[in-house]
C-alpha cells in the first residue's frame, strides 16, 4: 500500500485511541479454527516427510515434519505418508537410502533437522529429494524464532509446493473472517493462518462487521462497522492495530475492495441516494463516483491489471455482473446465464471469475471465465456465499453450512481435496484469503 | 437500540406475521383470519377506556399494546421492496402519528433475510427502507422526520433456516 494512508491522524486522535483500546483488548489469541479434509484425493502424488530430527538438545515446541505434511495434504495434492508405515526416518539427505522410498512408491522425500542458534531460535536444515532419480532438488536452512516455528514450517511448505508444482504455495498466508460464538449477536473480525492456527481478533463488536477486504501487501484489513450506529468502512494496520474510519457517508458504506496497488478503495455508497460505486484514492483522498445507475450497483472487485473492476448491478431487474472501465464509463454485462449471480471476485490471473449464482432456490459458487461463459460449479450447499480465490488461484474458499453452522470451505480448482474451517460452536463467515505475505 | 432486547417490540408483529402469511401465502391450507381482522381487534381495544383511565401516567400509543401504534414493522416478499397492503394500512396510522406529534422522529430500519450475497442484501435492506420513507412521504410525514438504515441480513429478528424464519426477517422496522 502506498504510505500515504495513515498520515493525518489530527482530527482522528480520539478514534484511534479507542481503536488502540479496542486492539489491546482483543490481541489475546482465540480458539483455533478446526480444520478438516472432506473431498477425495484422487491424483494426490505421494510424499513422505520424515519427522525432522533435533540436533544439539534442540526442543521445538512444533513439529516441522508434521505441519509441513499437512499444508501438502491440505493443498489436495499430495498424499502424505503416514508415520508409522516409515521403516527408517533420516535426516540428511546423505543418510536416505533412495531404495527404500522407492520400493514404498514414494514420489517425493523431505527430511530436515532443527538445530538450536545461539542468539535464540532456531535454524532448520530441510532437503527435498526426488525418489525417482535420487536426486536433491532442494536444500535449504531457515532460521526462526522459538515462536515463529508454525510459521517457518509453513514457508518450507511452500518451498517444496513450489517446486513440485511450479507455482507458489500459500502455507504461509492468512485469512481473515468474521465469526460469531455462542452469543450470535457478538461478532468479531479475526485472522487466522490458512491452516486456522494462531486466530488473533482484530476487531469486535456487539454490532455488525462485515465484508473484510486485504491490502495487497497484506499489512491492512478494510471492513465494514455497524459499531457507531450505521455502517462506515475502517481500514486497520495489523501490526499496530491502528485505524482510520475511511468512510462514513449517510446510508451505506460497504464492500470495502483494494486496488492491486494498493493506492484506491473501491467502496459502495448510498449517500447520492441509492448505492452506487465509489473509488477513493487513499493518498488524496479523492472521492470519484464511478457508476450512475438508480439500481443497485455493489460488490465491486478489481481486475488484476486494475484496469477495470466488476460489480454487482439489478439495473437488468434481477441482480447479474457488470464490469466497468477503472475511468469510467459505460457499464457491460458479464453474467448471462441464472436469475441471480453477485459477489463476483477475480483469479489471481485474470482468467476467471468466482461468484455466487442462484438455481433452483439453491445459492452455490460457480466459477466462469472472464467473460461469464464456461460456468462450472464449485460448491455443491444451498447458502454458499463469499467466494474468492486463494492468491497462487489453486483454491477457492468460501462460506458454507455445515450441520445448520456456518464454516469455511477450501475446495480445489482443479482436483483434489477440499477442506473445512470451522468453530467448534459458532459461526464462520466471509472468509478473505491474504496475499502472498512477503 | 437492541432489537434482541425488546423482544415486546417483535413479538405481536410476530403475531401478525404469522396470521399474514397464513391469509396470503398460496400453499397454506387454512385461509386463517389475515392480518386486517387481527387489527381490527387492536383498533377496538385501542380504543377503548383503558388509557383513559390514566390520566396520571399517559403512555405513549407507542408501547401500548392496545394501539396499532405498538406494531412497528412491516414485512416484504423474498427479493421485493413492494409494500404490501397490511404493511400500507400500519404505515398510514404511523403517518398519521408522526404528523400529529410534534418532534417524532423515526429511523427506518431494513432488512432482509440471509438468502444471498450480503452486500447485495445490504442495499436490498436500503431499498426497503427507502420503499417506506417514500411512502410515509407520500401519506404527508416531512422528510426530515425519516432516516434510513440498512441493516441487510446482519440481524435477524428470528434464527433459523425456515421459510418462516426468513419471513420474519425481511422487514423495515420503525423505530421512533
Amino acid at each position: 500500500m502506498s504510505n500515504g494512508l495513515m498520515q493525518p491522524p489530527h482530527s482522528l486522535a480520539a478514534l484511534l485511541l479507542s481503536a488502540l483500546l479496542a486492539w489491546g483488548l482483543a490481541g489475546t489469541a482465540w480458539a483455533k479454527l478446526t480444520i478438516e479434509i472432506t473431498g477425495g484425493v484422487e491424483g494426490a502424488q505421494p510424499i513422505a516427510v520424515v519427522p525432522f530430527g533435533n540436533v544439539d538438545g534442540a526442543r521445538p515446541d512444533v513439529d516441522i515434519g508434521a505441519v509441513i505434511a499437512a499444508d501438502l495434504a491440505r493443498s489436495g495434492k499430495f498424499k502424505p505418508m503416514p508415520r508409522r508405515e516409515m521403516l527408517m526416518t533420516p535426516h540428511r539427505e546423505e543418510d536416505v537410502d533412495i531404495r527404500e522410498w522407492q520400493v514404498l512408491g514414494m514420489n517425493s522425500l523431505v527430511v530436515g533437522e532443527v538445530m538450536p542458534r545461539a542468539t535464540g531460535g532456531y535454524d532448520i536444515r530441510y532437503a527435498l529429494l526426488d525418489v525417482f532419480s535420487g536426486k536433491t532438488l532442494l536444500v535449504d536452512t531457515v532460521i526462526s524464532t522459538s515462536r515463529g516455528l508454525r510459521n517457518a514450517a509453513h514457508r518450507i511448505a511452500d518451498a517444496i509446493y513450489a517446486d513440485l508444482t511450479g507455482e507458489p504455495g500459500v502455507f504461509a498466508t492468512r485469512i481473515a473472517y468474521v465469526t460469531s460464538g455462542d452469543d450470535p449477536s457478538r461478532v468479531a473480525l479475526r485472522v487466522a493462518d490458512a491452516d486456522g492456527f494462531n486466530a488473533q481478533t482484530i476487531v469486535d463488536s456487539a454490532q455488525p462487521i462485515m465484508s473484510p477486504a486485504w491490502s495487497p501487501d497484506g499489512r491492512w484489513l478494510a471492513y465494514v462497522s455497524f459499531e457507531g450506529g450505521q455502517s462506515a468502512i475502517y481500514v486497520q494496520d495489523l501490526g499496530s492495530g491502528r485505524r482510520e474510519r475511511i468512510a462514513s457517508y449517510e446510508g451505506i458504506n460497504g464492500s470495502p475492495a483494494f486496488s492491486p496497488d494498493g493506492r484506491k478503495l473501491a467502496m459502495t455508497l448510498s449517500k447520492d441516494g441509492n448505492p452506487d460505486i465509489y473509488v477513493l484514492e487513499l493518498g488524496s483522498r479523492q472521492l470519484t463516483r464511478l457508476t450512475t445507475h438508480y439500481a443497485i450497483d455493489t460488490e465491486p472487485a478489481w481486475s488484476p491489471a486494475g484496469d477495470h473492476l466488476v460489480f454487482t448491478s439489478d439495473r437488468g431487474g434481477q441482480p447479474q455482473i457488470y464490469r466497468i472501465a477503472a475511468t469510467g464509463g459505460m457499464a457491460q454485462r458479464v453474467t448471462f446465464q441464472g436469475d441471480y449471480n453477485a459477489a463476483a471476485d477475480y483469479s489471481p490471473d485474470g482468467n476467471s471469475l468466482v461468484m455466487v449464482t442462484r438455481e433452483g432456490g439453491r445459492f452455490r459458487v460457480v466459477m466462469t471465465d472472464a467473460q461469464g461463459g464456461a460456468r462450472r460449479y464449485v460448491s455443491n450447499g444451498s447458502l454458499d456465499e463469499s467466494p474468492s480465490f486463494a492468491p497462487n488461484g489453486n483454491m477457492i474458499i468460501y462460506a458454507t453450512q455445515n450441520n445448520g453452522r456456518g464454516v469455511l470451505a477450501a475446495t480445489p480448482v482443479s482436483t483434489g481435496a477440499s477442506h473445512r474451517l470451522s468453530r467448534d460452536s459458532g459461526e464462520v463467515r466471509e472468509p478473505a484469503w491474504s496475499p502472498l505475505l512477503r | 437500540m437492541n432489537l434482541h432486547a425488546h423482544p415486546l417490540i417483535v413479538l405481536p408483529a410476530v403475531v401478525l406475521l404469522l396470521a399474514a402469511v397464513a391469509g396470503c401465502a398460496t400453499q397454506r391450507p387454512q385461509p386463517a383470519p389475515p392480518s386486517a381482522a387481527e387489527l381490527d381487534r387492536l383498533q377496538r381495544s385501542g380504543d377503548g377506556a383503558p388509557a383513559a383511565r390514566e390520566p396520571a401516567q399517559p403512555r405513549s400509543p407507542l408501547d401500548d399494546p392496545a394501539s396499532p401504534l405498538y406494531r412497528k414493522v412491516v414485512y416484504f416478499d423474498y427479493d421485493t421492496t413492494e409494500i404490501r397492503p397490511e404493511g400500507a394500512a400500519l404505515l398510514r396510522t404511523h403517518a398519521n402519528y408522526i404528523y400529529q406529534t410534534p418532534g417524532a422522529r423515526v429511523t427506518l430500519q431494513g432488512h432482509t433475510d440471509e438468502r444471498g450475497t450480503r452486500d447485495y442484501n445490504l442495499a436490498l435492506g436500503e431499498q426497503r427502507a427507502d420503499a417506506v420513507q417514500r411512502f410515509l412521504i407520500a401519506e404527508g410525514v416531512p422528510a426530515e422526520r425519516l432516516s434510513r438504515l440498512s441493516y441487510g441480513e446482519e440481524r435477524p429478528a428470528e434464527r433459523g433456516r425456515s421459510e418462516r424464519a426468513w419471513a420474519l426477517n425481511r422487514r423495515v422496522e420503525l423505530v421512533y
